[in-house]
């Protein structure tokens, strides 16, 4: 086991590594962007004086290298800086960040959000996507196996949105079974918010299905040729279990990492659906900030984005070695 | 005895490219309680497929077109899959070739050893748990106890082979198909792996179709022999009838394989430059020393064969040769000269001089380069020859191994076959015009009469060109065909060497006696009184340990 711990200490500094150059890059990006924060706020007309004492005030005049070691120090330290564009500008000339919301405090609801509506299509999609994989393979060739298939492929080749309006039309207005709005909040009890979040979530269990079906049959119907395979046949195994017993457990590490890129893409992809429902997570948060070039939600959305997508990773592989015996007890 | 198993006008069609190609034509086939019969035959002769008719089974892409498969009143042909199911792995068992692919590496051994008595509703995973302990203790494993809570890729290849023997035991089974079982496995861990085998079915009654291209192997295990040529049954008799008095010219021919000898050669002079020497080579693979000061040389025209068994040492010694694994101590000289330790740091000349041959010659050959390319690419490489030159060089070429340039120039790599395309990396090696030539194993996964042509073959071309040859094997019989000199290594050390001829004449050291008295010999006898000379407890790998 000394040597899982090793993996998964050297992965994790990869990962801050990654996440050093990530912010390094998104704020170069954001930097060479045209047009200031100041220039988003106070309008084309804005005399170059105004933007000036905005910019100063706001700490924009700083050279870049400096704004981002200040930053990246302040990050660490747990602080993401202030919103920009939640200060209180009627009166800028004060002290924004007296005024002003900070990011942790900005992010911190829509995160959960975010994070809620993954959880529930993950609930939802890898169950789904594992069995109808399982039972492709099993009947692979089969009209059962051909349907799925057609069906998991049209519905990640429509466009996101298309796919929402559709499940509107025959969830929300011609049945109406669930609320075609999400916008949930705080205060609703646990039952009313998968129920307000259930068109979002089956939205993009309709998305996310493809890939994890597609690769968990893929991955079963390879080990189909392996002389194990043949052996639990001549033991007289049915097909089912040739399939659950044998076959599954020596396909996990391919399945195990789809899985985990799909979570990644639910936690950072989700943008379009959040709009179509009007969901409050962190997609729409970020798009508006990098319109308004907030630059601090910016980097720590993009920063959130990289660590989900690193730490979902890491537990893929940390699952892809627990899954097979050979690293588990090596000799 | 009553009747258990009885094939009747077996047809068997394989497909390949839409049409249906036979695989088995006509052979009818029965067994009585109880009894061995000893399937033997070249590869594509059908043996295996023939085997799993027997229990009813097609590979993918494989059917039964004719005939008639009764295993105990029940027409297995026309069975639906959930009596087949009924009968598979409780009734009939099956052994396969490499019991480490056909464990499942996900699950403990006992556990895949339960599977069978526990869904066929024979036993309980805690009895049939129990029986496999004892079992695995008959079949002579170590801790036995223990041993069943491993993954497969803890135990060894011949500690598997009996493992999975125990498994086809689990349900007491009437009849037990072994599928090539020992010929993934050394010499001295083949006779562990036959003593158990034969033991356990004479002591159960079992009835047992033994599948194997090896001659000597099935004089010890068979009642029977059953002869198969390309799909088609060429004699049956009893065992001790057929070793004896062979009908047919197939059959004698697979017998007089083993008879192909050179000439031995006169020894050679004192104060000649070998071609290599290879000078107290240590070498590890990170800090673990896997070569221990190996000293030997390599003269013109001679053939030293390096015989030992896996993991003794023998690739890797051609490694340290070909600068691949630069030794740590010691060194590597060519005509006299001494070689720079690693590849990197040679000359091209110097790499011209020593070419290597692979054991599998599938994957050693580029599949998407034709056979022209293949043997082109060193021609121009090393020789800088090019145009119309160049194809001749390599029509030349092809003709030295004997293959029509005209008809094989343009093929690709499958589209030949196992001996053909050893015979392709023969010409790749000799395209570079070296002085030496690395053989590793370069016959062992060939059938014993194409095996016999590549050796023909490289010896031929050893006169003709003064060859020298470092000749890499475990089989005691090629060693005995080719070599001039042998060189015995166990763990990384050379234990002896000689010329052959004072090799295979006592005394030995004591290793190379236990290699040699391990090599199964054509009479029925042989194991029988091999055990009561060593003693059950000191045959195979306990044997070895001992040293």
């Amino acid at each position: 086991m000394g040597s899982i711990l090793r993996i998964i200490l050297q992965r994790l500094a990869l990962g801050v590594l990654t996440l050093i150059i990530v912010s390094l890059v998104i704020f170069a990006a954001v930097n060479a962007l045209p047009g200031s924060f100041a220039t988003a706020i106070l309008g084309q007309a804005a005399t170059p004086e105004a933007v000036a004492a905005m910019e100063q005030t706001l700490g924009l005049d700083k050279p870049a290298v400096t704004r981002y070691f200040s930053w990246l120090f302040a990050a660490v330290q747990g602080d993401f800086g202030t919103s920009l564009s939640q200060a209180n500008f009627a009166s800028f000339a004060g002290s924004v960040a007296d005024t002003g919301v900070t990011v942790a405090d900005t992010l911190a609801p829509r995160f959960r959000n975010t994070l809620f509506l993954a959880g529930l299509t993950a609930l939802i999609a890898v169950p789904v996507a594992v069995t109808l994989g399982v039972l492709a393979a099993l009947y692979r060739n089969s009209a059962f196996d051909r349907a799925t298939n057609i069906f998991t492929l049209s519905s990640i080749s429509s466009p996101e949105f298309f796919m929402a309006y559709v499940l509107i039309l025959f969830l929300a207005v011609l049945n109406p079974w669930l609320p075609s709005l999400s916008n949930i909040s705080d205060d609703m009890t646990l039952g009313e918010r998968v129920r307000t979040s259930m068109l979002p979530a089956l939205t993009l269990t309709l998305i996310v299905t493809a890939h994890m079906m597609r690769m968990t049959r893929a991955a079963i119907i390879n080990l189909l040729a392996s002389p194990y395979i043949e052996m639990a046949r001549l033991k007289g195994m049915s097909p089912f279990r040739v399939i659950v017993k044998h076959a599954l457990p020596n396909a996990l590490a391919p399945i195990v990492n789809v899985i985990a890129l799909n979570l990644a893409y639910l936690i950072t992809g989700v943008v379009v659906i959040e709009v179509v429902f009007v969901y409050p997570g962190i997609g729409q948060l970020f798009v508006d900030s990098v319109k308004t070039r907030d630059i601090p939600v910016v980097q720590a959305c993009c920063l959130i984005f990289a660590a989900a997508y690193i730490l979902l990773n890491l537990l893929a592989d940390v699952l892809s070695i627990i899954s097979n015996p050979r690293l588990r007890h090596p000799k | 005895m009553s009747r258990l198993l009885t094939m009747k006008d077996i047809w068997i069609e394989g497909r390949s490219d839409e049409t249906w190609n036979p695989i088995i034509n006509g052979v009818d086939l029965h067994l009585d309680r109880g009894e061995v019969l000893g399937l033997i035959g070249e590869s594509g002769a059908g043996k295996s497929t023939m085997g799993l008719a027997a229990m009813g089974y097609c590979r993918d892409g494989v059917r039964i077109s004719k005939g008639s498969v009764e295993f105990d009143g029940t027409e297995l042909t026309t069975a639906s899959a959930a009596v087949k199911r009924g009968l598979l792995g409780k009734r009939i068992a099956y052994v396969a070739q490499s019991a480490a692919a056909s464990f499942n590496p996900a699950h403990k051994l006992i556990d895949q050893h339960s599977e069978a008595p526990v869904q066929h509703g024979v036993s309980s995973r805690a009895e049939s748990s129990r029986d496999g302990m004892e079992l695995y203790e008959k079949l002579r494993l170590p801790n036995p106890d223990t041993i069943g809570f491993r993954y497969p890729h803890q135990v060894s290849g011949g500690q598997l082979q009996r493992a999975m023997t125990a498994m086809a035991m689990a349900c007491r089974p009437d009849l037990i198909i072994f599928d090539e079982p020992t010929t993934a496995l050394d010499v001295t861990t083949q006779i562990e792996v036959l003593a158990s085998i034969r033991d356990i079915v004479e002591q159960f009654g079992t009835a047992a179709i033994y599948i194997t291209h090896d001659l000597a192997v099935v004089a010890q295990m068979a009642d029977r022999v059953k002869v198969l040529l390309k799909g088609d049954e060429v004699e049956t008799n009893e065992t001790r009838e057929m070793l004896a008095n062979p009908q047919q010219e197939y059959t004698k021919s697979l017998w007089s394989v083993r008879e192909f000898e050179r000439p031995a050669k006169p020894a050679v002079s004192t104060g000649t430059t070998p071609v290599v020497s290879v000078d107290n080579v240590t070498a590890a693979y990170g800090t673990v020393n896997v070569l221990n000061e190996v000293s030997f040389d390599i003269h013109q025209g001679r053939t030293v064969a390096v015989v030992g068994e896996s993991g003794s040492g023998k690739s890797t010694t051609a490694r340290c040769i070909t600068g691949l694994l630069p030794p740590k101590v010691g060194g590597i000289s060519f005509d006299g000269a001494t070689l720079p330790l690693s590849y990197k740091s040679r000359t091209k000349d110097q790499l011209r001089q020593v070419q290597m041959i692979y054991q599998m010659a599938d994957t050693a050959l580029n599949p998407r380069m034709s056979v022209g390319n293949i043997i082109a690419r060193p021609v121009e490489f090393y020789l800088g020859l090019k145009g119309a030159e160049k194809r001749r060089r390599v029509d030349q070429l092809l003709e030295q191994i004997e293959l029509e340039p005209s008809q094989y120039y343009d093929r690709l790599p499958s589209e030949l076959s196992g001996g053909q395309k050893q015979r392709i990396g023969i010409a790749r090696a000799l395209a570079a015009e070296p002085r030496m030539i690395i053989c590793d194993e370069v016959t062992s996964a060939l059938d014993q009469l194409v095996a016999e042509g590549i050796l023909r073959l490289l010896a031929e071309l050893q006169d003709k060109l003064g060859l020298a040859y470092m000749f890499i094997t475990h089989d005691l019989a090629t060693v005995k065909a080719i070599a001039d000199e042998v060189v015995v290594m166990k763990d990384g050390r050379v234990v002896e060497q000689g010329p052959k001829a004072e090799m295979f004449q006592p005394p030995h050291h004591p290793y190379t006696d236990l290699l040699l008295s391990s090599v199964p010999e054509m009479d029925p006898d042989w194991l029988t009184n091999l055990l009561a000379e060593r003693g059950v407890d000191n045959i195979g790998d306990a044997a070895v340990d001992k040293m």
